[in-house]
């Protein structure tokens, strides 16, 4: 059976989070239902569940990679190209710290922003069940379920006060 | 007292989104006007290029001039950025909110202006390549790694970078506010660069911690660029006024000044052009000045202990250049230009609550002190060239020509036409953090006084 979805336009975050609570109770699991706002709310606000991510690994991957290519081409190109001063190690230390320091980061900074856009799951083009007046103050509720489970859905949002249902 | 309006996410969007779309009647002229000076700034770049540097006014023994000053001061300004956004961020400061994207924005065509100036500096621009760059296998020449040539580049391709995609992280769910606003080319242009933002917890949470996270990660970048800029000079033994151990820490204490104020300026401009006098209130100017004032003074601390430290040891040179610096005509004018402009004047008015609350005098006193510390670059870069040296027969030979003085007229006008340009496409105020804060925002009676409440999760 193929999976659809449905959406649930709520004026308030109490309606929405009502709605997510009679989801739960009419046997949805919570990893089938999402809310979808405009707006930042304080976590547990729907009484969504906390999502999980790895994002601070991303950074940490990113200033190794940084650092070791740092290191390989300040002394590579030192000692493929020997500025020799009397007395003084080829490989300037000091200068070469400078640079390992920029390229760590600049990898960490790059890596991070990959990783945001990948634990968030984006690129995903296709929005599915969305309304354009969730960026104008209404809350989403969407249910990826199967297709005969949607009167069920659209009943729960209905009892919970939705302003509109749409399916996708 | 309370200036917030409580505003509904509708009205949020019509008023933040007024200039993303609909043009307003004063944008086609001033972009002309703007377009008119990158124009033929452009054309004088390339007749300076074509003809060669003989165009300015540098000459023997002052081969930095007022290229290398506009571009440490650009800069300086783009310090503004990750001041306003990353420091007020971690530090959950609220007034922040209306400021951060204009700060960000700044430094990014801030930087991408200071980028030219060495570029041009060089007069054959294709030849930087040679000490950026692994070329010519052949020869087996590569990157001097100890040239501070080197590691300016680096420091400042690491910056933009990272303030680059700052920006495009924090402008992701407004993108997705203009896909859902806009029709045809436009929809398909915001539809891509919203990657498909639907605005659930989990893009939350992570927008929320990826703010915390590339603050974290870009404030030791913000300290490294400007140490690194000054090293340009600190690390040149051979002229006098240059050669500090406290130009790193002056620096960037000098760009926090100067960006900050250009923040301001910036700030009582988008009031006054897109009227949004419910966003951008007195309180953000009171509180910016009550930091400036601090800023500023570390700044002229800073000041003074270099001049302080370059006249203990007694040395003559370093004398000498003192002296031509604060006592003779025409740099001790400059000077105290410099001094005035830089801190006398805006921090005497900044101190006075009323004159913290004038848009207007604020506007004036911001632009003062990036006329100080544009200045204060001069005086730093040019006294320590033009200055007598022992077996050197020609001295105070620079006079920036109208070439160079046209240049950093451009660098304005470019900056402001990028700014402009951007803000057609793009809010200038984050609508989704001015949205969290009519969410977070409130009003509660104690005893018969009702006073604003800021609700805070816990970390």
């Amino acid at each position: 059976m193929s999976k659809k979805s449905i959406l649930g336009l709520f004026d308030t975050p109490d309606q929405g989070a009502d709605a997510l609570d009679g989801l739960h109770n009419a046997g949805f699991e919570s990893h089938e239902c999402d809310v979808l706002t405009g707006t930042p709310y304080p976590e547990g606000t729907f009484g969504e569940h906390v999502p999980q991510h790895r994002l601070f690994r991303f950074p940490l991957f990113g200033a190794i990679i940084g650092l070791t290519l740092s290191i390989f081409i300040t002394t590579a190109t030192q000692i493929a190209y020997p500025l020799v001063t009397g007395g003084k190690p080829i490989l300037s230390i000091f200068a070469m710290l400078i640079i390992m320091y920029e390229m760590t980061m600049l990898s960490a900074v790059v890596t991070t922003v990959v990783g945001i856009i990948f634990e968030s799951r984006l690129p995903k083009f296709n929005l599915g069940a969305y309304d354009t007046r969730i960026t104008e103050g209404l809350i989403g509720v969407v249910v990826n379920c199967e297709e005969k489970d949607l009167s069920k859905a659209k009943k729960v949002f209905t009892d919970s006060g939705a302003l509109d249902t749409k399916e996708a | 007292m309370q200036q917030r309006r409580k505003l509904d996410q509708k009205q949020i969007n019509q008023e933040l989104l007024s200039g993303n779309l609909k043009t307003p009647k004063w944008y086609i002229p001033t972009m002309l006007f703007l377009g008119f000076f990158v124009v033929t700034g452009f054309a004088t770049i390339l007749y300076m290029f074509n003809k060669g540097l003989g165009v300015t006014g540098l000459s023997r023994p002052v081969y930095w001039g007022l290229f290398i000053t506009t571009f440490v001061f650009w800069v300086g300004i783009s310090h503004a950025g990750i001041m306003i956004s990353a420091i007020l961020r971690l530090t959950q400061a609220e007034w922040r909110r209306p400021v951060t994207r204009a700060a960000e924005l700044l430094t990014v065509f801030s930087l991408l202006t200071a980028l030219f100036f060495p570029l041009m500096h060089a007069g054959r621009p294709w030849r930087i390549v040679y000490w950026l760059m692994p070329y010519d296998f052949a020869r087996g020449i590569w990157p001097n790694v100890r040239s501070p040539l080197f590691w300016d580049p680096i420091a400042i391709g690491t910056y933009l970078t990272g303030s680059t995609l700052f920006l495009y992280i924090a402008l992701i769910p407004d993108l997705a506010v203009l896909r859902d606003r806009t029709t045809g080319w436009q929809k398909v242009f915001y539809t891509i660069l919203a990657l498909g933002w639907r605005g659930n917890p989990r893009q939350w949470l992570l927008q929320a911690v990826a703010g915390i996270l590339l603050s974290a990660l870009m404030l030791p970048i913000f300290v490294s660029v400007h140490s690194i800029v000054s090293w340009d000079f600190a690390i040149t033994p051979s002229v006098e006024g240059w050669h500090s151990t406290i130009f790193a820490p002056y620096f960037v204490i000098g760009a926090v000044h100067s960006g900050v104020s250009a923040v301001v300026t910036m700030m009582a401009l988008m009031r006054w052009l897109w009227k949004w006098n419910n966003h951008i209130r007195p309180e953000h100017f009171d509180a910016l000045a009550r930091l400036l004032i601090v800023v500023a003074t570390a700044w002229l601390g800073c000041t003074f202990l270099e001049l302080i430290f370059s006249v203990y040891g007694r040395e003559a040179p370093e004398i000498a250049l003192r002296e031509l610096m604060i006592f003779t005509w025409p740099w001790n004018l400059l000077f105290i230009i410099f001094l005035l402009t830089g801190y006398i004047i805006p921090v005497g008015f900044w101190i006075f609550k009323k004159a913290r609350n004038n848009i207007v005098i604020m506007f004036w006193t911001s632009i003062l002190v990036n006329v100080g510390m544009w200045l204060e670059r001069f005086l730093i870069i040019v006294p320590g060239l033009a200055r007598k040296q022992p077996f050197t027969f020609t001295w105070e030979a620079y006079t920036p020509s109208l070439v160079e003085w046209y240049i950093l007229v451009w660098s304005f006008a470019w900056v402001s036409f990028l700014m402009l340009l951007f803000a057609r496409f793009f809010p200038l105020i984050p609508l989704f953090e001015t949205k969290e804060s009519q969410v977070f925002t409130s009003e509660t009676k104690i005893g018969r006084a009702t006073v604003p409440v800021i609700y805070r999760e816990e970390d």
